[in-house]
């Protein structure tokens, strides 16, 4: 309980207390108590819209893919067929990555130079995707979906194994096709795991900073300016906690509310009465 | 035509052999049981007619073809699963009508079709529930209805009775025997309960370890067990055994235990000698024992167990072995201590080779 209160309560309360104060332009001035008019002020500007986009849309590129990808391997490797197991362990891999690792293997690959990607993409010499405005968010988004498709496959292929072998053999014997087996008998007995999925990849998309951090600090034009990493950077280069606190809130606000959306919604359409 | 003829059929796994050279024809429209203990490899058999599994070697027939390349859904049968394999997010019509679904049928006619099987089932009121909304016997009954909605030509059932509670399964074994008579199908029907063997069988199957053991109707396995394994697994309380040689005493072949000499009959004395059998085991049904106050096993009783209808006296032989004799409630029941002597017809003796197990004589 202790512990909880130390690293739970007090910065969540410290937080609070920051928000309400407007961090002066130049250190060892006194902070300024401003109440809730910093929230106006933060949550209209460029800097916090602009975060808020480019976060849509890394939630948007990431979850489906990294799920969709996590499904496709894990209906690949429950398939009974030799050598079955080594895939297993190198689709699960990814998880056992952790970011940084990941991180500079695709920042190898993409440079501009001696990356393996940008000499197959006949890119060679030019500017780096990373450094591209354009195609800057696709690649941090390909380089999260590869590290989280290690989760999802894993979350996947264990509700796979308790999907009951009779029932896939009813189907056998019920003329199912391999569509109809998968659309009427496996996803809908996989909704619970995939409904969790999306909710669990929502929230670690969302909180994305390592990848951002190692590849593209937040550039370039902030187009992969993610909320957490804005957060960080408000704090640790522009020295101002109080915006960092109030974007911190909407942060919190916003995936306390996704979650409760997502729960509602498919709660609704997962549940079969056991 | 819905018979099944497996021919030299044999599957192992791993080290394990499942099912051993295994050789069945199931006439049309029989209800064949496969009885045996549990691991002896039934389902094993069973799937391999659905081709669930294939086999090693061997054939398997149904109808006029050889089907060992044909895919489940093609081989004109339907399965009821011991846990009834319901899809526990679908209704109940659209369980029974899954299958018809798979085949590309037009939705009126499949509708047709469910509520007709529905109907004959008794789960009309039911459609609209979930598997999970229904008691066990009912889950059975939405198996079955999904099985029999496509009219197979054979049906494969793996203990469909085992999950149901024991009032339950006597009523649900009669009605799977109508309904067999009704729809006129071939019906494969595994467990390890002999009495449903004995009940529902045109003709039983007995197997052990992968192997089968004896093919015929109910009452010729209970009267003429082909080996001391039939012999010892059908009937309750089972065979009594008792274990000799052959002796001839006062110039009459018998067979010679710890406990007393058994005479033979004449028929029997010629099989005995015939078969060469250094070692003999005697089986006894213990309704075919009397208790008397001379004969030749004298015993000791151990033990009277009642149960209302019958009383079932342990007695145990000279050399300890034990026999058990099952007494009707209208003769003197013996009180436990007492020294008597048991008797039997020798006609009514079963023999085996102790040694491989196989019956001799008739
Ligand atoms: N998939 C499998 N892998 C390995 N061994 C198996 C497999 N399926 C069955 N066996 C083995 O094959 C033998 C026969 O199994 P089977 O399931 O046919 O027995 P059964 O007669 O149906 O038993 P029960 O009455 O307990 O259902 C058993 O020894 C079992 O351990
Ligand atoms: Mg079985």
């Amino acid at each position: 309980m202790l512990i909880f209160a130390v690293f739970v309560f007090y910065p969540f309360a410290r937080n609070i207390y920051l928000s309400m104060y407007s961090t002066p332009p130049f250190p060892n001035l006194p902070s300024q108590f401003v109440g809730l008019s910093q929230y106006g002020q933060v949550l209209v500007s460029h800097n916090f819209l602009n975060s808020l986009w480019v976060t849509a849309l890394f939630v948007v590129y990431t979850v489906p893919a990294g799920l969709v990808l996590g499904l496709l391997l894990a209906l690949l490797a429950h398939q009974k067929l030799r050598g079955i197991r080594a895939f297993r362990t190198v689709f699960a891999s990814p998880v056992a990555t952790s970011v940084a690792v990941a991180s500079v293997i695709f920042f190898t690959l993409l440079n501009p130079q001696v990356g393996l990607f940008t000499y197959w993409l006949g890119q060679q010499d030019q500017l780096s995707v990373l450094d591209n405005p354009t195609w800057a968010l696709v690649a941090v988004s390909v380089v999260t979906i590869w590290q989280n498709v290690g989760l999802a496959f894993i979350l996947m292929s264990a509700g796979l194994q308790a999907v009951p072998d009779e029932l896939l053999e009813a189907c056998e014997i019920d003329g199912a096709k391999r569509w109809a087996r998968l659309r009427h008998v496996i996803l809908p007995l996989l909704s619970p795991t995939i409904f969790f999925a999306v909710v669990v990849g929502t929230i670690l998309s969302l909180q994305s900073f390592g990848q951002i951090d190692l590849l593209t600090q937040g550039g370039p034009l902030q187009r992969t300016n993610l909320l957490v990493y804005n957060i960080y950077d408000q704090v640790f280069n522009q020295n101002n906690a109080g915006r960092a606190a109030v974007m911190a809130i909407a942060l919190f606000w916003i995936t306390l509310v996704l979650a409760l959306i997502q729960i509602r919604l498919l709660e609704r359409r997962v549940t079969y009465a056991n | 035509m819905g018979q099944v003829t497996l021919r030299g059929v044999s599957k192992h796994y791993g080290t394990v052999e499942a099912v051993r050279d295994f050789d069945l024809k199931v006439m049309d429209r029989e209800f064949l049981v496969l009885l045996g203990p549990s691991g002896c490899g039934k389902s094993t058999v069973l799937r391999i007619i659905a081709g669930l599994e294939d086999p090693d070697e061997g054939t398997v027939e149904i109808g006029d073809r050889v089907v060992n390349d044909v895919e489940p859904k093609d081989r004109n049968i339907a399965m009821v699963f011991q846990n009834y394999a319901l899809y526990p997010h679908m209704t109940v019509h659209r369980n029974i009508d899954f299958p018809l679904k798979c085949r590309g049928m037009p939705k009126p006619e499949r509708d047709g079709l469910v509520a007709e099987a529905a109907e004959s089932l008794g789960l009309t009121p039911l459609l609209d529930r979930r598997p999970a909304q229904l008691s066990g016997g009912q889950r059975q009954r939405v198996a079955l209805a999904r099985a029999i909605v496509r009219r197979p030509e054979v049906f494969l059932m793996d203990e469909p009775l085992s999950n149901l509670d024991a009032k339950l399964r006597v009523q649900t074994r009669t009605e799977l025997i109508e309904l067999q008579r009704r729809l006129a199908t071939t019906v494969v029907y595994v467990t390890h309960d002999q009495i449903e063997g004995m009940t529902m069988a045109n003709r039983l199957a007995v197997m052990n370890e992968g192997a089968l053991e004896q093919v015929a109707p109910p009452s010729e396995v209970y009267a003429h067990p082909a080996s001391l394994f039939v012999a010892q697994f059908i009937g309750n309380p089972p065979m009594n055994t008792v274990i000799g040689k052959p002796a001839r005493v006062d110039g009459e072949l018998g067979i010679e235990t710890s406990g007393g000499q058994i005479p033979l009959t004449p028929g029997q004395c010629q099989a005995v000698e015939a078969s060469s059998a250094e070692s003999v085991a005697v089986g006894m049904r213990p309704e075919r024992i009397t208790i008397a106050s001379s004969g030749p096993l004298p015993a000791t009783v151990a033990v009277v167990e009642s149960l209302g209808s019958e009383h079932h006296v342990i007695c145990r032989l000279a050399d300890d072995q034990e026999v058990v004799v099952r007494l009707g409630t209208d003769v003197p029941v013996p009180k436990e201590g007492a020294r008597v002597h048991l008797g039997f017809e020798a006609g009514h003796l079963h023999l085996f080779d102790a040694a491989t197990g196989d019956r001799i004589g008739l």
